[in-house]
């Protein structure tokens, strides 16, 4: 055989037709991935989703429970012409909506393949039922039901949270845990016990046929997973107390937060303006309208606010005062509307007698009088400095759960501030500082924040005499655990008999005639010994934060409470009626005729600010 | 009639071509059935689908082929050629203005319920002329006008088709070439083709700078080769390519092309001088064919941002491998290679396919039909679809070369070159290795006007190479 140009050219050919097989040789027989990819196409998964745990209140009440909605899905390969107005009246939605999707869907008809699209979200059941009626006329067109969550109680958006689609963002944090389409707790007790709420997801596999048709489940439906529904949860909330908080609270800005004492169990956590349950269960179509409100309904105030604490402060100075030896029940103090602290500087009191001793500095909440308590403990004689003394102060108010996140359970959590020494020296130098400069500080003002859950919390160790167990939401029940700290004491470091007579000046703030210059007054209920704090915390950025602290009764008290109003004035004003109210409504179980004008007065004021 | 004029059919009908392009058509018609029984379930033989209607074609295309056997006169081509060949240039430019949209390509006539494209016609005619005017007794290959008049018959239904946004048709006819070279095109052409092919590539996926390096490199070693010179090549053109091979790793304040500009500018010169002293015609083709090349290294850019379409643009990206696009344009590509590559050796079974039914695989009993092949049939069945297309060209071109008749021989060369490049395109873009445009696998792929045109092309040969046997 000669090479001539006849032969070169089949020589040309035998190379070519040698690469097309060398090259089909390689993806059909020594690639193996064509023919994963290839069964990856033909498998199809059936995810069954899991039912949600449900939510409990501390009495067995469901705060949060599931409920059966339809989503209407589509098939856009199955779809044959149909009646767009008989379909868009079926689905009570308008002929240009459905219009609009079907030709999104044409447009990307190649990612979506044999695959059903939702076209609409959580239709209620007498619209599914009309559809369901007239469904055979549309092919491609079906219900799928699923479960939605639910609210019998009003307990408040903020401290349910809401549940809903994850994003990529939440599906890469998660790493491994969710896949697009799927749901989770993002905010509130939802957030909070979302491994054990969400529960496990299921499939089923099944392979498609050389027809598209579903054949047969792959290996019998051995590789198939059942879904196992999600933990119950019960939690510390009391359902009437939250409800009833929350409709005291209606258009007011502010939180109250209820915490029973031996346990740090959280009873009821309100922030107001909240996110309405109505919106919860489908946050997604009220998103925008949620997060462009200027109140910030989304803002959790209960956890995230932090305010200067106000007198309710005073408490804590007098404890360490009496503590540190620098102060006795019996030591009097005057107060000329004030206490000049340097020069014609003067912090300003509310006209009552002078001199009082501690208690009565207590009940009447003398500005004047906790100037000289702060002052003998910053500069008591047992410290070099004033920094020395301050760190020590530090201490002791930093044992009370103030200046860092107290670790409840509650997502978001965060933990006010309490200066340091060092934070005045780097302002003022190491020795450019001294009681006069943070003078503000013996009434809760200045730079100090807490948050509404941190005050009540206060409040509680107080009602403890010294002690608190870290406030939480969620109790042990079957299948849940939780972490031992909320069983621990947390002890302050001021002893248990310094307590009493601080409370007793508590007791007197509220039990004291009127006329006798008691601040809490208005407070008392008779028969419950409640004992209280009002404060009136100024406030940068408007009128005055209204403050209340109590708990009830004095002796073994079950509840402790705080309330926080943001821009109402004095605490005596509008805190302490909303706090007493809860306190009687819990330990009742009613409001009593006498006080039902306090109540009717809450309940139809507005002291929202415009903005 | 002499004796040997009456050979019967036994012995003058090359039965082998039929036998092929019978067993093609059948395995074409089965995995056309194959390829829509998912969606529309229905007999084989179902008119209104697409196998039924296939077969119609088929019965239809070998009437056609009986006739062209046994009824018409075989001299009848070489007399038409030239006029059937003028029509169809009409047809071809008239097919843009009236003819219907298809995909964005103006390339099909409708009439009612048939359509008709005219490029495929074409490939027939423009056969017959070459055959025509290479056969005749004064053509010479080396003759600069016969080449040029050549060349103008292959490019003006080429550029034609172009112009229809049809550019997979119109690669087919760079088939041709092997058609000249057969008959005495220098192979240097072939040559110069497959480096402007290359120069086109590196030009794109690395730099106008490595396509330039690469373009002296090759040309300097051919010139030393032709001129005898090979250890010159060695010694004195190789360091200087490494030194501009590595120019742009110093970090110079200027771009190294400028240094291979000059450089290849002062040797331009001293060949120039040198060609016209010393008239060597090769250091003159030379020197022409390097400017040229440098001239295609800078316009490729120009070409492929401002001539090609979009879509071309991105296929020949993904297919270099410049762009990772498995859902955009390369998913055509990746689920025809997943449908292929499923396959494995012996295939899943006849209509146990399931890739090509999802519907993934676009164009399943049209362009992409080779997936049916591939994941119902295997590797096994791609053998021998392949092995048939080369023992059909095979049995072409051996025909070809045995006749006496130039005419018979050019046109059966011509056959076997568009049938050639039929299936490297196609099968080629079904497996990744060409870029996906859109031209049909002969006798497999479903559509009447394609399969009417192989026919026609096929047995117009066949009836020429009998009547070669019956006379000679």
């Amino acid at each position: 055989m000669t090479l001539d140009r006849k032969n070169k050219i089949l020589i040309g050919l035998g190379v070519v037709a040698a690469i097309l097989l060398v090259k089909l040789f390689s993806i059909q027989i020594l690639d193996q991935q064509y023919k994963i990819d290839a069964s990856n196409n033909s498998m199809v998964y059936d995810i069954i989703y899991p039912t949600r745990g449900v939510i409990y209140d501390r009495n067995g009440t469901i705060l949060v429970g599931n409920k059966i909605a339809y989503d209407i899905q589509v098939t856009p390969r199955e779809v044959k012409s149909f009646d767009t107005l008989a379909l868009a009246d079926a689905l009570n939605v308008s002929v240009d909506f459905i219009r609009e999707r079907m030709a999104e869907y044409k447009k990307n008809s190649r990612r979506i393949g044999f695959q059903s699209v939702t076209m609409l979200k959580q239709v209620p059941s007498e619209t599914y039922i009309r559809f369901a009626e007239v469904q055979y006329k549309f092919p491609g067109f079906k219900g799928h039901v699923r479960s939605v969550r639910d609210y019998p109680v009003n307990a408040g958006g903020n401290l349910l949270g809401y549940v809903s689609e994850v994003d990529a963002d939440y599906i890469r944090k998660h790493e491994g845990q969710y896949r697009s389409g799927d749901y989770a707790g993002k905010t509130g007790i939802e957030a909070a016990r979302e491994e054990d709420l969400r529960g496990e997801k299921g499939y089923k596999i099944y392979i498609r046929d050389s027809r598209n048709q579903i054949k047969t489940a792959y290996q019998n439906g051995e590789m198939d997973k059942e879904a196992v529904a999600g933990r119950n949860i019960t939690t510390t909330i009391d359902a009437k107390l939250q409800q009833y908080g929350q409709e005291l609270m209606k258009n007011k800005v502010g939180s109250v937060v209820a915490i029973e004492p031996s346990t740090g169990e959280i009873l009821a956590m309100v922030s107001s303006p909240g996110i309405d349950v109505e919106m919860l269960s489908d946050i997604g179509q009220y998103y925008n309208q949620i997060s462009n409100d200027p109140y910030k309904p989304m803002f959790n105030r209960t956890v995230q606010a932090s305010y200067p604490p106000g007198s309710v402060f005073k408490l804590v100075n007098g404890l360490i005062g009496l503590q540190e030896g620098v102060l006795t029940p019996d030591r009097q103090y005057p107060c000329n509307r004030g206490y000049a602290y340097s020069g014609s500087r003067k912090l300003g009191c509310h006209g009552h007698r002078s001199p009082l001793n501690l208690e009565e500095a207590i009940m009447m909440s003398c500005n004047g009088y906790f100037c000289y308590v702060l002052k003998s403990i910053l500069e008591n004689k047992k410290y070099d400095n004033v920094p020395e003394a301050f760190d020590v102060w530090r201490e002791y108010v930093t044992s009370f759960g103030l200046g860092s996140s107290l670790g409840s359970d509650f997502p978001s959590e965060l933990g006010g501030n309490v200066p340091t020494s060092s934070y005045y020296s780097k302002i003022y130098g190491r020795n450019g500082w001294r009681f006069a400069t943070i003078v503000s500080l013996s009434i809760g003002q200045g730079e100090m924040g807490v948050t509404p859950l941190q005050i009540a919390n206060l409040c509680a160790t107080v009602a403890n005499r010294g002690w608190y167990i870290t406030p939480h939401i969620v109790k042990a029940s079957e299948g849940i655990e939780i972490d031992p700290k909320y069983y621990e004491r947390n002890y302050t470091k001021v002893d248990t008999n310094e307590f009493k007579k601080v409370i007793h000046g508590m007791w007197r703030a509220v039990n004291e005639p009127a006329g006798a210059g008691g601040t809490a007054y208005a407070a008392a209920i008779p028969g419950l010994d409640l004992c209280g704090k009002t404060g009136t915390a100024q406030n940068p950025h408007g009128a005055d934060n209204s403050v209340f602290i109590c708990f009830a009764p004095q002796d073994n008290p079950k509840i402790a409470i705080a309330a926080y109003i943001e821009n109402a004035g004095f605490g005596a004003t509008w805190a302490c009626p909303i706090a007493s109210l809860m306190v009687e409504q819990y330990l009742t179980g009613e409001i009593r005729p006498e006080r039902k004008y306090v109540e009717d007065r809450i309940l139809n004021a507005n002291l929202m600010p415009n903005r | 009639m002499t004796d040997r004029g009456n050979r019967g059919l036994k012995s003058t009908v090359d039965w082998r071509i039929v036998i092929y392009y019978l067993l093609l058509v059948l395995i074409g018609f089965i995995n056309i059935y194959a390829s829509i029984h998912s969606s529309e379930p229905s007999s084989i033989f179902d008119f209104s689908v697409r196998s039924g209607k296939q077969f119609v074609w088929i019965l239809t295309g070998i009437v056609l082929a009986t006739l062209i056997l046994f009824v018409f006169n075989p001299r009848l081509w070489e007399v038409i050629s030239i006029p059937s060949y003028l029509i169809i240039l009409v047809l071809l430019v008239a097919v843009i203005f009236v003819g219907s949209d298809v995909k964005g390509s103006h390339s099909w006539f409708n009439f009612g319920p048939v359509s008709f494209q005219p490029a495929e016609v074409s490939k027939i005619a423009t056969s017959l002329v070459l055959a025509t005017i290479m056969s005749k007794t004064n053509f010479k290959m080396s003759n600069m006008k016969d080449l040029l008049l050549v060349a103008a018959v292959i490019a003006l239904p080429m550029l034609i088709i172009v112009a229809e946004k049809e550019t997979g048709s119109a690669l087919v006819y760079l088939g041709f070439i092997f058609v000249l070279y057969r008959e005495g095109l220098s192979g240097w052409f072939l040559f110069l083709i497959g480096v402007i092919i290359l120069l086109f590539i590196l030009t794109l996926t690395t730099s106008i700078y490595t396509a330039l390096i690469v373009l002296a490199a090759i040309a300097s070693l051919c010139y030393s080769i032709y001129s005898g010179k090979p250890k010159r090549w060695i010694w004195a053109d190789v360091p200087a390519i490494l030194v501009l091979i590595f120019l742009p790793k110093f970090n110079l304040p200027f771009n190294p092309l400028y240094i291979y500009l000059a450089l290849t500018g002062v040797q331009a010169v001293r060949m120039a001088y040198r060609s016209f002293r010393q008239r060597k015609f090769i250091t003159f083709a030379t020197l022409v064919a390097f400017l040229l090349g440098i001239g295609i290294v800078f316009s490729t850019e120009y070409i492929f941002n401002n001539v090609l379409q979009d879509h071309q643009r991105s296929r020949i990206e993904v297919l270099l491998g410049m762009k990772d696009d498995p859902a955009g344009v390369g998913y055509n590509v990746n689920q025809s290679k997943i449908a292929i590559g499923s396959g494995g050796l012996f295939g899943k079974g006849f209509l146990q396919g399931t890739q090509t039914t999802y519907g993934f695989v676009p164009e399943q009993s049209t362009d992409f039909i080779f997936c049916t092949v591939g994941e119902e049939w295997g590797f096994v069945g791609c053998l021998i679809v392949i092995l048939l297309y080369v023992f059909l060209i095979y049995r072409l071109i051996t025909d070809a070369e045995r006749c006496r008749d130039q005419f018979t021989r050019i046109y059966g060369y011509c056959v076997a070159s568009v049938i050639f490049m039929h299936l490297f395109i196609n099968i080629g873009m079904t497996i990744g290795l060409m870029p996906v445009i859109g031209i049909p696998l002969p006798l497999l792929s479903y559509g009447g006007s394609s399969l009417w045109s192989f026919t026609v092309l096929i047995f117009i040969f066949v009836a020429l190479y009998r009547q070669e046997k019956k006379y000679f």
